[in-house]
């Protein structure tokens, strides 16, 4: 049974987590997304679904405890904001080495540093590059509404057990302090002690039983060996990097001009769109849902007949770069956006992409 | 005299390697503590009967490759990070025994927020913690526990309280707290400390998973290659050294 | 049918939640919705406003720079929105503390004495109620029965016995508005 409710979208990540049969959320306090924890202590999952709830010393120790969870199996998050997951850092790096599957939500705010609590887009290199030491990847999956807040939880926790992989929720402070309506998902089991040992037995550990020891650990000191094992990871990204890539592409086929955003930005870059279309001017959004995997071959497939691209973020221009490689330099591409916890508006949008048409026209 | 046939019949057995044991043979130095410790170790789970419900956390140290030598579930945890580890561990499967097995460094430096509200939380957990002032993995640098005076690589001259601070006294801090339940110091330099040793891991793991709170356990030990001196000499000069400084027994049993 | 709307006066006001049970009201009518706080230290400085936004079709940005309709609570507000009404739009004000009033000539400029009305009403609560009902009255994109379909939805239980009231408050502010 589904239910239409007026949330915010930190609010609904903690009804999304209990819907979708989450174990665990460990987390620390940090503006913008503080409501995701407030939410879940308000709703008293333990008492209904069994989910565990902690509010934990650090986002160093939150991960950890997400580390410890995610090793027994169990679907275990953490939510928090830039400054919060540079933290995490070293847990996703072991996470993703240890191949172990969780969901990390990102409300990001403008930095570097203590930066400001206001919106920003600034975490896209450390979420999409790696974001902790050594050759990995999280799999990035950016909302741009509330109701994908809501099922992207959902999306990130298949995704990251389908591949043993961390996940990660990149959002703004924008789309985590707005309500939306948002339609709820009925709810799913956590699953049994049994259905856990069928899915997850292999590796777990949940006490070894009448099998051979479960060892979860990223250190191998062999170097041939753990060239294998890395080996073994890019294999893994290869295949999610095929198969998982998710953008949406709006009024794009006759597009002349390109505005490529995502979350928050994408929302914006909509408006403008809608504005410039008014105007007469062929522009279309394309709108990349996961960051990683980037959607370079849907993008490069509309290379061809555009005049140029303009990314829109909150930062000095990172996705960008990736744009960059998705089309190649046969294309002008611009960036557009403000930071430091500035958001553009639709109309410095329109101004910046009129810019870029001018320059190639 | 009997011969090798005769000599390993069950009923001439004084004396086995424990089930939980694995064949891996060690990599630790000679007269180090820490094989002493995974014994004892191995003892315990058997005596209980948990090998199947007890996952450990190794940490990163001189222990790294703890996981190798217990037959049990193990997870490798970050520097510092295992008592976080264990939280999630255990807070997600109450049915399990979980311990975290730390060094100095790893507890009472890099980890000391994790270890401190693990404790304070009352996290239903034995600790190990294994103390021999010096860092040994990383080839025998200052500890947090190192003695004053004591010479390592990063104190050539002896460890100075105006520059290098006091030994930290981890134990007596983590008894205060009530999250703790057993708060108890042991050593594994003579047979009889061993005894004593498993004894108190023993009732460790017990009060830990009746869920008294959290079980803490330090193991004053040797570091003969970092300390540069015999495993014999090693175990006189803790015993002259350390243990006045880190007295044995128990701090608290509630 | 789309219209944006800016809510901004004194944190205490009720401006928030006003703008809350106006999203709700949208929701009942199947509306798509938005709803877009400022947040942070200014909220603590004692200002905040609301961006709502009422739609039949898919909303682009939950944040916008002009705006179908200002409602405008205290000076600072004034001085900060009245230029970002749409021309044609709506500026609906309470007079109360303001010292400035809006001169803008190509928008419709509403007044709507809350504040003296709650007062009167002998409950200062009910002043956003009042400030609503002055907005449904100019422009009606929802019905009343879904605001109150609305409060009921964004009140806690215990506090549904105050619902009458608060429609109270609504009805009175659909007679006192002028302009």
């Amino acid at each position: 049974m589904s239910e239409l409710r007026l949330m915010k979208g930190n609010e609904v990540v903690a009804e999304a987590a209990i819907r979708c049969g989450c174990d665990a959320y460990f987390g620390y306090p940090i503006t913008p997304q503080s409501e995701v924890m407030e939410t879940l202590m308000e709703l008293r999952p333990w008492e209904t679904t069994g989910m565990v709830a902690l509010q934990a010393e650090s986002e160093i120790a939150s991960i950890n405890m997400v580390y410890g969870a995610a090793s027994a199996g169990k679907r275990a998050m953490t939510s928090s904001s830039s400054p919060g997951v540079s933290l995490m850092a070293e847990g996703l790096s072991y996470l993703a080495g240890a191949e172990l599957p969780c969901l990390v939500v990102n409300v990001s705010r403008g930095g570097p540093g203590l930066g400001t609590i206001q919106p920003s887009q600034a975490d896209y290199f450390m979420a999409t590059k790696g974001g902790g030491h050594g050759d990995f990847h999280l799999i990035v999956l950016a909302p741009s509404s509330v109701q994908e807040m809501h099922d992207f939880v959902f999306l990130a926790f298949d995704l990251a057990f389908k591949y043993r992989n961390p996940a990660m929720i990149l959002a703004d402070g924008v789309i985590g302090q707005m309500m939306e309506k948002v339609e709820l998902h009925s709810p799913r089991p956590r699953c049994t002690d049994e259905e856990l040992q069928k899915a997850v037995g292999s590796w777990a550990v949940t006490g070894k039983r009448h099998r051979s020891r479960n060892i979860i650990t990223s250190v191998e000191l062999d170097p041939a060996i753990h060239e294998k094992f890395n080996q073994k990871l890019q294999a893994k990204y290869a295949e999610i990097q095929e198969k998982e890539v998710r953008y949406e592409e709006l009024l794009c086929d006759d597009a002349e001009y390109l505005i490529a955003a995502y979350g928050i930005s994408a929302r914006i870059g909509q408006k403008a769109v809608e504005l410039l279309r008014a105007e007469g001017v062929k522009a279309g959004l394309f709108r990349p849902i996961t960051l990683y995997p980037f959607p370079s071959k849907p993008m490069a497939a509309r290379a061809g007949q555009l005049k140029g691209i303009l990314c829109v973020e909150l930062s000095a221009g990172q996705m960008i770069e990736d744009v960059r490689l998705a089309v190649g330099n046969c294309l002008p591409t611009a960036h557009f956006g403000r930071n430091g916890g500035i958001i553009h508006s639709p109309n410095e949008v329109v101004a910046a992409l009129k810019k870029l048409k001018a320059n190639c026209e | 005299m009997m011969n090798t046939e005769e000599i390993i019949k069950p009923e001439n057995l004084v004396y086995a390697k424990s089930k939980t044991l694995t064949d891996a043979p060690m990599h630790y130095c000679p007269g180090c503590s820490h094989g002493t410790v995974h014994k004892i170790l191995a003892e315990v789970i058997d005596d209980l009967g948990i090998q199947d419900k007890a996952v450990g956390i190794a940490p990163v140290g001189c222990a790294v490759m703890l996981y190798s030598y217990l037959d049990i579930d193990w997870v490798e945890a970050a520097h510092g990070r295992a008592p976080a580890v264990a939280t999630g561990i255990k807070r997600t499967n109450p049915n399990l025994h979980v311990f975290a097995y730390q060094g100095d460094g790893d507890l009472a430096a890099i980890g000391t927020a994790e270890i401190v509200h693990a404790c304070n939380r009352g996290e239903n957990i034995t600790i190990i913690f294994i103390n021999n002032g010096i860092y040994g993995m990383t080839g025998g640098q200052m500890a947090p526990t190192t003695l004053l005076g004591m010479k390592t690589a990063t104190t050539p001259q002896g460890r100075q309280a105006d520059l290098n601070g006091y030994p930290f006294k981890a134990l007596e801090l983590m008894a205060q707290l009530p999250g703790v339940s057993y708060a108890t110091r042991q050593a594994v330099h003579t047979p009889g400390a061993v005894r004593q040793a498993k004894r108190a891991l023993k009732k460790a793991v017990e009060k830990a998973y009746a869920g008294k709170g959290t079980s803490f356990v330090e193991v004053v030990a040797t570091c003969s290659s970092g300390w540069k001196l015999s495993p014999t000499e090693a175990n006189r000069w803790m015993a002259e050294n350390m243990l006045p400084f880190y007295p044995l027994g128990d701090l608290k049993d509630e | 049918m789309k219209e944006e709307i800016i809510i901004a006066g004194f944190g205490g006001q009720g401006v928030l939640s006003m703008g809350k049970i106006l999203a709700y009201s949208g929701i009942m009518q199947n509306q798509e919705v938005t709803w877009m706080p400022s947040y942070g230290p200014e909220m603590r400085g004692g200002t905040a406003n609301v961006t709502v936004i009422l739609s039949d079709d898919r909303i682009s940005s939950p944040i916008v720079h002009e705006f179908d309709t200002a409602i405008i609570l205290n000076q600072q507000s004034l001085d900060k929105f009245e230029a970002a009404v749409k021309r044609g739009g709506l500026l609906l004000y309470d007079p109360n503390g303001i010292t400035a009033p809006p001169a803008r000539a190509d928008v419709r400029v509403c007044r709507v004495a809350a504040a003296e009305e709650a007062a009167k009403m002998g409950n200062a609560k009910v002043f956003n109620m009042i400030v609503l009902g002055a907005f449904l009255k100019v422009k009606p994109v929802v019905k009343l029965e879904n605001v109150v379909k609305g409060l009921q939805k964004s009140l806690p239980e215990r506090v549904h016995s105050l619902i009458p009231m608060n429609e109270q408050a609504i009805l009175r502010g659909m007679e006192i508005v002028e302009g």
